[in-house]
């Protein structure tokens, strides 16, 4: 049976980590390429690595990471952050990642999917969706979720998936940051209305919480950052505990 | 020992020529059919379509030549689709090495199968002597089982997670991303 994969997610900046509460206010976690490997001995089965860093020099800083992440680690992992070409993208695959995530270029020029999943294969094009409930609607949110676009979260993901996305990573902005949970509710009904796999991002807190988003809200994926990098739950500890509450993952 | 990958332009390259090097060998990229023929073992990745990737083989004349080898090979991924006769994907007559049909999965679950998954050993074997652990996949399309299958994997449909006939070894699954598990194959098809 597939297992549910537990994903650290790491903010890069310049060559660090770093992980925002709420996207403001970064601290420092270490260095990326030490951190990835740690988290692959522990069992971590996939990583998220998100270059926020904003230069002009964009792609150079991620290719750069890429190879550095590539060279060292035995587990899959995506990179994100400033991949808005087909070009970007081919550079970033090329150098070792096994996917790219797009998040405001897929939103800005939905082409970009097609384009992707076309030149390179829907299994390495994941879609990354910020997502606020605003009077009882959820509408996606660009750069980090400071800005509201007029898109329905749940049409936009359906559309995304008609493109070629290979895989939605959510993050709802009301429980990012949190620690009080993610947005199973949402995560649920998205699930029913895809056929690709789902990362649940934003609101990890607790083991329960985890556990949670793949019983309740039936992702296939759970996402968390800080509460790995500061040890709050040890990625060995966190899949005995899932695997007692009957959650099919891998024990490494 | 001369490792030589196979490399005409469709994918993961890097990602095994680094999982390689973790095990201490230094593999060669290349896709002149002299230097192929002449190692001692030839790795045949493959990410991607099926038909562009057959397209690639014959543009740079390899498809002829690759059913010739006769040191280990390990296919990986698409490279073990492309070993099949046929794949339904875009309808592509592939190198025929192994009388099979690649199928696409009816997707009555999700597709394309990503993620960490068990495989059950079908018959004993050098390189895929797995002990039920789980590797790591990401596929649309699946070989069936068949004689040559060595390690069977249920997603949707039972189907070939690793096959061998004669010198060709070859996996679905990706052991240049299977961590520790995946790297015990590697280090097997090493010793062979």
């Amino acid at each position: 049976m597939l297992s549910k994969r537990i994903i650290p997610c790491l903010d890069i900046k310049d060559g660090r980590t770093v992980k925002g509460v709420n996207f403001v206010g970064l601290r420092d976690a270490g260095d990326p390429v030490e951190l990835a490997k740690l988290y692959a001995e522990e069992g971590a089965d996939e990583l998220v690595l998100l270059d926020i860093t904003a230069t002009h020099e964009k792609r150079k800083t991620v290719v750069e990471l890429a190879t550095k992440v590539a060279e060292q680690l035995n587990i899959p992992f995506t990179i994100g952050g400033g991949i808005s070409s087909v070009e970007d993208a081919h550079a970033v695959l090329n150098a070792g990642a096994d996917k790219i995530s797009i998040n405001s270029a897929a939103v800005k020029n939905p082409q970009l999917i097609n384009e992707l999943s076309e030149k390179f294969g829907s299994q390495c094009v994941v879609v990354a969706v910020d997502a606020k409930k605003i009077n009882g609607q959820w509408f996606v949110h660009l750069n980090g979720g400071r800005i509201k676009t007029d898109l329905e979260l749940f049409a936009w993901v359906q559309e995304a998936e008609k493109r070629g996305a290979g895989e939605i990573l959510f993050t709802s902005m009301d429980h990012d940051g949190t620690k009080a949970g993610f947005a199973d509710e949402a995560l649920a009904k998205m699930n029913s209305l895809l056929n690709i796999p789902i990362i649940a991002s934003g609101g990890a807190g607790n083991m329960e919480h985890i556990r949670n988003t793949f019983i309740n809200g039936k992702s296939d994926a759970a996402l968390a950052a800080s509460i790995f990098h500061f040890k709050e739950i040890s990625i060995p500890d966190l899949k005995k505990y899932l695997k007692d509450e009957g959650v099919n993952v891998r024990i490494v | 020992m001369k490792l030589v990958i196979i490399n005409y332009g469709a994918g993961n390259t890097q990602s095994v020529k680094y999982a390689f090097q973790r095990l201490g060998v230094n593999p060669v990229l290349s896709n002149d059919v002299n230097e192929i023929f002449s190692a001692d073992k030839v790795i045949f990745p493959g990410v991607g379509h099926a038909q562009a990737a057959m397209n690639e083989l014959k543009a740079q004349g390899l498809e002829k030549f690759i059913p010739q080898l006769t040191q280990p090979v390990l296919g990986i991924c698409l490279g073990m689709q492309l070993l099949c006769q046929f794949s339904e994907e875009g309808n592509t007559e592939c190198l025929g090495i192994i009388n099979e049909t690649v199928k696409k999965f009816e997707p009555t679950l999700k597709v394309p199968h990503m993620g960490w998954n068990g495989t059950k050993a079908e018959q004993k074997n050098k390189v895929f002597n797995n002990k039920n652990e789980q590797l790591y996949f990401v596929h649309s399309y699946y070989v069936p089982v068949n004689q040559f299958t060595t390690e069977v994997c249920d997603y949707i449909t039972p189907f070939s997670a690793s096959i061998q006939k004669d010198n060709f070894y070859a996996c679905q699954y990706h052991p240049e991303k299977s961590g520790k598990v995946g790297e015990q194959i590697l280090k097997n098809f090493l010793a062979l």
